[in-house]
């Protein structure tokens, strides 16, 4: 048993909806209480899909428990059938079902359906979403295609040099972090180097479309906790490599166009020129008549400009599904020149390269799926940005740190009516933006800094976007109001509560030491109390004046 | 699928036969509901269950945590329908079961020891703790009743430990709420005399609490309660001479155990809309024996500014078609006030289960014949609807944009349970939530 307040996954039938809602032609029968159909809404609403997800649920209840639950499936499943005639059935079962054992795939596939029958089990007590929607695609993809296996040490016959690669894009979902418009992002980047797209799956495949995934000369594993497993499967059974690289960032972006290059046996030099040397120059009259020059990143130079100096060293924490963690760290510090202060994952199966990334910087990650645990390392870290899920907002808004949202768990503002990709070019663009705007301009946080006492300025004031944390540590006075987008609610309301700057505990500080630790902006303060403390205690120091506070700075640094 | 008399009542537990002397002496008691014959639908049902209603319940009483002991399922559902994360620690929480847990490796209720300890540590300021059954609890047939019992004997009087289910087996959405307070009734104290003591029961919003106060104290009728009070440690009393107005359609089991706590129902319509409000009202005041004049000096402002904050709206919806699917059990209230004090017809009204000792006066003043269905089939239901195009659809989340998508007009069912909308100063709100999307749809040319 496990103490939970906020979850970042669902449990993994959310997965296998996340699958189904992508696909066309395919429809999920699940067997399942009633209640669980609130997962709808998080498609319909979130998403703002202007159809109910593909899901027929057998919403059984206690009374049905004694009777024929089995039977309920059986109907459920010939009834759905019956109404959307899709060209693939899953079938599986929520936590509920799970325990009354009557095994509704087997249940189904022994009905003889004239279409494929894919029994998913999904052990609800140990798994979660994003391996259940993996599993989901894998297994589909697995029924679909294991007739037409080659055998065992088949080598893929060599591309005829005149035609054009063929790539599969796997893994963009529903409800995924920016999926719908990473696919177009990609998609230009494949055709600048001339590859072409043979499927893109989940999002927006039909079975048919599925069934072609052997056509293409290789795989691009977009969202490895989703497709991994399925691109694994593929490179063995069809011998089609992968690319590993997630396009994210503009290193990442040139890294994946070479690896592309690599495996695809094509010269995908003049692409990674251009990306290096059109970085300036944007305003020429040439440029900006041309509708066909295809796009490369503003984020080196507008990294590089002048402006971005005061970006320099800021504290930076990370949290996310791995790959977007992973991402956002090379960003962070390669990119936009931040100090990596904090990162971590709640993907388990992919700690190991948060962890390695984390080593690099001198840090422990955090490997959690409690949102206490990683509130707790945001307050001892103490950034002045955060990145991270839906959850991680909140926890900045708590703590009066700005954020952005770099992953999944998202919220309806995740899923914005503009283009806002994250990967390739103008994902590295949108990224600049969304990370850079939170913060204090430059201008501003030096005329903060100098005149802080001025009555204005507030306690914790931030910046132009910011209001200043209230200091209370009651909720805020939201009604609640839980439409289950909550974002009028969630934006209207909450207002941060205190830094977490440990004023409470005042006894060893002199009056002129508190008054001077007040000067240092709030976000850091926390932690140089902390530090100034510890250097008091391990010195012996019982009162600590304004010099013990510069001489603990001088001796830890910032 | 035959038309049938309305008879399914959705207690389980409860004795129905604790039937109250008292609705006999109401007016709008005695038409027969089986004038009006009810689709009954089995299939899939798209409502929530019972746990969502620890969204409102952990806002309303303020010293209270609800620990739902289930799977990971509850716990997203409830940060779903709570608009997630709101509150970035809320007074909810899941404990999760694990393989261990159901393989028996460990000790249930051990384990629920550990997590509690944990959680009041964390939380000095709780004072009642609710455990909350789910359908995986349920189903292992884990006993919630004795974990609460073991539990008080430790935190017992610093912290009070209840139990309820809020499973979606066994309960749909607001039922949690019924099956939440009617976990409270037990520990009610005994009311001291047998003197009249009004009790309002079912969760209101503050300000809708205060206003009700205010107009019973005007009338002199007193001492009122409100049930869940705002805080779960300060209960009310209750035994002989409470008579209880319930102020939301959905409390059954709450009523029937007040009732056999010695307390008397006050059958009435619910306070929605003029004519609901009133009619709840009077029928305190007339248990009171207050005289009109005294009741009608007493409302008559309220009911002159809703008539006139109404008006506006009651033109917009006059003559205009609804359709209400199941989800909250206040459709039929709705419903009755749509028609009657909106003007608007009726094409069918859902609702999750009729239970004819709340509901009968409310579908006695429904138009004769009106549609009434119960339960749920939602393929069909939907077909019904597209059907029959109607101007507004009152409908769950999950299927609102999908509707909107198809050109019809949706009001979440969701906002109704969250927003105040009970009595005379909401009346004009509570229209002017039907009115908002066609309003939207009028001014929209994109």
């Amino acid at each position: 048993m496990e103490l939970t307040l906020w979850t970042y996954e669902g449990p993994p039938h959310v997965g296998a909806m996340r699958v189904a809602t992508s696909l066309e032609d395919v429809h999920y029968v699940l067997h399942a209480p009633q209640g669980d159909t609130y997962a709808d809404l998080l498609f319909t609403m979130i998403e703002r899909r202007d159809q109910r997800p593909p899901v027929t649920y057998t919403t059984f209840q206690a009374r049905d428990l004694g009777g024929d639950t089995a039977e309920m499936v059986k109907t459920s499943v010939r009834d759905a059938y019956e109404r959307f005639k899709p060209k693939v059935m899953l079938v599986g079962e929520s936590c509920t079902a799970e325990l009354i054992q009557d095994q509704p795939g087997s249940l189904a596939e022994s009905m003889n359906l004239p279409i494929p029958v894919v029994s998913l089990e999904l052990p609800a007590y140990s798994k979660k979403e994003n391996w259940g929607a993996s599993e989901t695609l894998y297994h589909l993809v697995r029924k679909l295609l294991l007739s037409s296996a080659l055998p065992p040490g088949t080598v893929r016959p060599e591309r005829d040099s005149a035609i054009r690669p063929k790539a599969n894009i796997i893994g963009p979902t529903a409800l995924g972090f920016r999926c719908r418009d990473d696919i177009q992002e990609v998609m230009k980047l494949l055709a600048e180097i001339g590859v072409d797209v043979n499927v893109v799956a989940p999002l927006g495949a039909t079975p048919d479309d599925l069934m072609r995934i052997p056509d293409a000369d290789f795989n691009i594993c977009l969202y490895p906790e989703i497709a991994l497993t399925t691109c694994d499967w593929l490179k063995r059974n069809f011998a089609q490599p992968m690319v590993k690289t997630v396009p994210i960032g503009v290193g990442a972006t040139r890294d994946f166009i070479t690896e592309i290059g690599e495996i695809a046996g094509i010269d995908v030099s003049r692409a990674l020129r251009r990306s290096h040397a059109d970085t300036l120059g944007n305003w020429s009259a040439s440029r900006l008549s041309s509708l066909a020059a295809p796009g490369a990143s503003r984020l080196p130079w507008y990294s590089r400009s002048v402006d971005s100096t005061y970006l320099t060293g800021k504290r930076v924490f990370i949290f996310g599904d791995a790959t977007h963690a992973v991402a956002a760290a090379r960003i962070a510090t390669e990119e936009l020149g931040f100090t990596l202060v904090g990162i971590g994952t709640y993907s388990r199966k992919f700690a190991r390269q948060v962890r390695e990334v984390a080593k690099q910087h001198g840090l422990e990650a955090v490997i959690s799926d409690d949102y206490l645990a990683v509130e707790e390392a945001v307050a001892e870290a103490a950034p002045e940005l955060v990145l991270g899920t839906q959850m991680e907002r909140h926890i900045a808004k708590r703590l009066g740190i700005p954020c952005a949202v770099i992953s999944t768990p998202i919220h309806v503002q995740d899923v914005p009516a503009r283009y806002s990709p994250q990967m390739g070019w103008e994902g590295a663009n949108v990224i600049f933006d969304d990370w850079v705007h939170p913060l204090m301009m430059g201008l501003e946080e030096h005329l903060i800094g100098m005149f802080r006492e001025d009555f204005e300025f507030a306690e914790g004031h931030m910046s132009h976007l910011h209001t200043a944390p209230h200091v209370s540590n009651e909720p805020a006075p939201t009604a609640v109001m839980a439409h289950s987008t909550g974002a009028v609610a969630a934006n209207a309301d909450d207002k941060p509560m205190a830094a977490a700057s440990g004023d409470a505990d005042e006894a060893n500080w002199s009056p002129d030491g508190i008054a001077e630790l007040k000067k240092i902006p709030f976000f850091v303060r926390g932690k140089v109390k902390r530090n100034t403390e510890k250097f008091a205690s391990d010195r012996g120091i019982t009162s600590i004046t304004v010099d013990t506070l510069y001489e603990a700075k001088a001796a830890i640094g910032k | 699928m035959a038309l049938q008399p309305c008879t399914e009542t959705p207690d389980k537990t409860i004795n129905n036969d604790l039937h109250p002397q008292a609705s006999e002496k109401t007016p709008v008691q005695g038409v027969a509901t089986q004038d009006f014959p009810v689709l009954k639908e089995r299939g899939q049902r798209e409502v929530f269950c019972g746990l969502t209603g620890i969204v409102w319940l952990h806002r309303k009483m303020q010293d209270a945590f609800f620990l739902v002991v289930g799977s990971r399922t509850c716990a997203h559902l409830i940060q779903s329908a709570a608009g997630v994360m709101i509150f970035a620690e809320p007074r909810f929480g899941t404990a999760v079961l694990g393989e261990r847990d159901l393989a028996g490796l460990a000790d249930a209720n051990d384990e629920l020891e550990r997590v509690v300890a944990q959680l009041l540590s964390r939380r000095p300021d709780i004072k009642t703790l609710f455990l909350v059954g789910s359908c995986p609890s349920e189903v292992i047939k884990l006993d919630l009743a004795k974990a609460a019992e073991k539990l008080n004997h430790r935190y017992f009087p610093g912290v009070r430990v209840l139990n309820y289910s809020g499973s979606g087996i066994e309960t749909t959405f607001t039922e949690g709420e019924d099956a939440c307070l009617a976990s409270m009734v037990p520990v009610l104290p005994e009311k001291e005399t047998e003197a009249p003591a009004l009790m309002v029961v079912g969760s209101l919003a503050d300000v809708v609490e205060d206003q009700f106060k205010r107009l019973f104290d005007q009338m002199g009728i007193g001492p009122v309660s409100f049930f869940p009070p705002r805080r779960a440690s300060s209960l009310p009393s209750v035994g002989k001479g409470t008579k209880l107005l319930i102020a939301q359609p959905f409390l059954s089991g709450t009523a029937r155990l007040l009732m056999a706590r010695g307390a008397e129902l006050l059958p009435s319509p619910y306070p929605f809309g003029i004519e609901g409000t009133t009619t709840w009202l009077k029928t305190a005041a007339e248990a009171w024996g207050i005289d009109a004049d005294v009741f009608d000096q007493a409302i008559a402002p309220a009911v002159a500014r809703a008539t006139t904050g109404l008006e506006h709206y009651k033109q917009v919806l006059n003559g205009r078609k609804a359709f209400l699917f199941p989800d909250s059990q206040l459709e039929i209230p709705l419903a009755r006030f749509l028609s009657r004090e909106c003007g608007m017809e009726l094409i069918e009204v859902g609702t999750p289960y009729i239970d004819r000792l709340l509901m009968d006066a409310e579908i006695a003043l429904l138009p004769k014949g009106t549609a009434l269905s119960e339960g749920q089939d939602v393929e069909k239901q939907l077909d019904r609807c597209r059907e029959a195009r109607p101007d507004i659809t009152v409908c769950g989340l999950g299927l609102a944009n999908p509707l909107e998508a198809e050109g019809l007009s949706t009001k979440w069912s969701i906002e109704l349970v969250f927003s105040p909308l009970h009595g005379y100063d909401q009346t004009a709100d509570l229209a002017e939530l039907f009115v908002r999307s066609t309003e939207r749809r009028r001014r929209l040319s994109v």
